[in-house]
């Protein structure tokens, strides 16, 4: 049976920004009290607005505000909290976080603490994948000693491999190496980089897939009561430099067999650790249709906006109900996608500047109104975009009965908006989405950095 | 004599040079932070370290002065 009141007397959105200002808007939906938190740079942020209630978290460095705990819980007491959402980054995946949530008598609207420190680490997700039957990219598990080594491993996974660096995320230093020849030079030019960018020189090595892979993800859910159910995929292939640029679900590669396929492994993962609440679990998928685990994200993403769209669920709402014990409300058999939806991220940065970093003030942003656009922003004409924080300032996400009507709506929308003030990669956006490739829907993970210098030029 | 000047708004996270220190073009003077990402500032010509201008930890805009060159 239902509680009849507010499933919690008041919640605490520990984000800025837009996923903050999202998050606001479904707790108030669902009739519970918000409490936003901002650093000396957000004193007049649109997510400040967005909640019942705003509290002073201190400087502006994450470190002073968004990352500080003692002073989150400082406020949470005070204001009488219940239950914290993390959103995503900042202590979204923080095991101790979520662990202090409990200690404090607080709910963690998010995976248990244990779950989140087992799919944190490279090594013990991939060795739950393994238990869970999911196939993983192949490669080592341990450091890769010296050259002899890492070409034993090579004869077994075939050229190429990447030697990638233990300390890295994305693909920071990896080199490619194809013959044994390579293997020495490449190895100790990972070392140098991984070395002097992380002060550690531990290398690993992995397939490296050729033709480039498409990175393919799926959104599950998982409540208290032990139903575990998946929403589908996300195709978020479309990167520069190993930062999303373009997600859309359904992905043009994905049939309903290869999609069943990807949800049941995805939910057999979500069983075997334990999950609880929504999550996600990125894949690899090659020019066969061959899927290989990556990794877990433990939290909400950016991009679900496009699973939210096509399936009508609201994923916030789910891990809000979940975090208080109800059952979710998507049927266990899930939901079948309906129409598409593409979300297109829009980042201060100059595209024309090798895409550096472009802070300052917003003197003008128009957003134009459209039917099926959705708009998830935490800026508007007036506000700052400081240093401080990521550079990512709106999400624009179009759903359509088809692909080509998505495409359609965003094209429009790019053609109407307007940024000032700040560079935004809106021109390139608008000419990203005009290449036959991404209208054919073949793109992969190498597609944006290989083609940097014919899109700029379009 | 020659100024170092900041390509972007960011905060100087390392300093890598000192006053008296020689440096070739190339070479890294300051790295900056800017939106969660890190960018080295370096030399375009060769010379010697005058003065630097930032501490670490500052906050500076477009065309603030880094350092200057003897």
């Amino acid at each position: 049976m239902e509680r009849s009141g507010p499933l919690f007397r008041k919640v605490l959105i520990a984000n800025r920004g837009e996923i903050a200002v999202r998050i606001a808007r479904t707790l108030r939906d669902m009739g519970i009290p918000s409490v936003a938190v901002y650093s000396d740079a957000d004193a007049d942020a649109m997510h400040v607005e967005a909640a019942d209630e705003a509290f002073h978290l201190g400087g502006a460095m994450p470190a002073q505000s968004y990352l500080n705990q003692e002073r989150i819980f400082e406020i949470a007491r005070e204001a009488g909290v219940e239950a914290i959402h993390p959103g995503y980054g900042f202590l979204s995946e923080n095991a101790g976080f979520a662990r202090r949530c409990a200690e404090e008598g607080m709910v963690f609207i998010g995976p248990p603490a244990d779950v989140i420190e087992t799919m944190g680490s490279k090594i013990a997700a991939r060795r739950a994948a393994r238990e869970a039957g999911v196939p993983i990219v192949p490669g080592t598990e341990a450091a890769a000693a010296d050259a002899a080594e890492i070409m034993a491993i090579a004869a077994d996974l075939g050229y190429p491999v990447a030697i990638k660096a233990s300390g890295g995320g994305g693909g920071y230093g990896m080199r490619v190496v194809q013959q044994d020849a390579d293997v020495e030079s490449a190895l100790e030019g990972v070392r140098r980089d991984a070395g002097r960018a992380f002060g550690d020189a531990t290398v690993y090595v992995e397939k490296f897939f050729s033709p480039a892979p498409r990175h393919i993800e799926v959104q599950i859910l998982a409540d208290t009561q032990g139903r575990v159910t998946h929403l589908g995929e996300r195709e978020c292939s479309l990167q520069r430099r190993f930062q999303k640029i373009v997600e859309e679900s359904p992905s043009p590669a994905v049939g309903a067999g290869l999609r069943a396929r990807m949800g049941e492994a995805a939910v057999a993962l979500a069983r075997h650790v334990g999950y609880q609440n929504a999550g996600t679990i990125e894949c690899l998928v090659d020019d066969q249709g061959a899927f290989y685990f990556l990794e877990m994200n433990t939290r909400l993403q950016v991009e679900h906006p496009v699973t939210e769209e096509v399936t009508g669920v609201d994923l916030v709402r789910e891990m809000v109900r979940i975090a208080a014990g109800l059952p979710m409300s998507v049927p266990e058999q899930g939901i079948a996608p309906r129409g598409h939806a593409i979300e297109l991220r829009i980042y201060a940065e100059d595209p024309e500047k090798s895409f550096m970093p472009s802070p300052g003030a917003i003197s003008e942003m128009v957003i134009p109104e459209l039917a099926h656009l959705r708009v998830d922003t935490g800026v508007r004409t007036g506000s700052k975009v400081t240093v401080y924080y990521d550079p990512m300032i709106a999400k624009l996400t179009a759903w359509g009965a088809d692909r080509d009507s998505a495409i359609a709506t965003l094209k429009q929308a790019l053609d109407e908006a307007q940024i000032a003030g700040v560079k935004s990669n809106l021109p390139f956006l608008r000419r990203l989405l005009d290449r036959d490739e991404f209208r054919a829907g073949q793109i992969d993970t190498r597609f944006v950095d290989e083609n940097l210098a014919s899109i700029m030029a379009e | 004599m020659a100024d170092i000047v900041s390509p972007l708004p960011g905060l100087v996270a390392t300093i890598h040079v000192s006053a008296g220190n020689t440096i070739a073009e190339g070479d890294p003077v300051v790295t900056l932070q800017s939106m969660k990402m890190e960018i080295p500032v370096t030399a375009e010509v060769a010379g010697e370290i005058a003065e630097v201008l930032v501490a670490e930890g500052d906050e500076i805009d477009t065309g603030a002065v880094i350092a200057r060159l003897a």
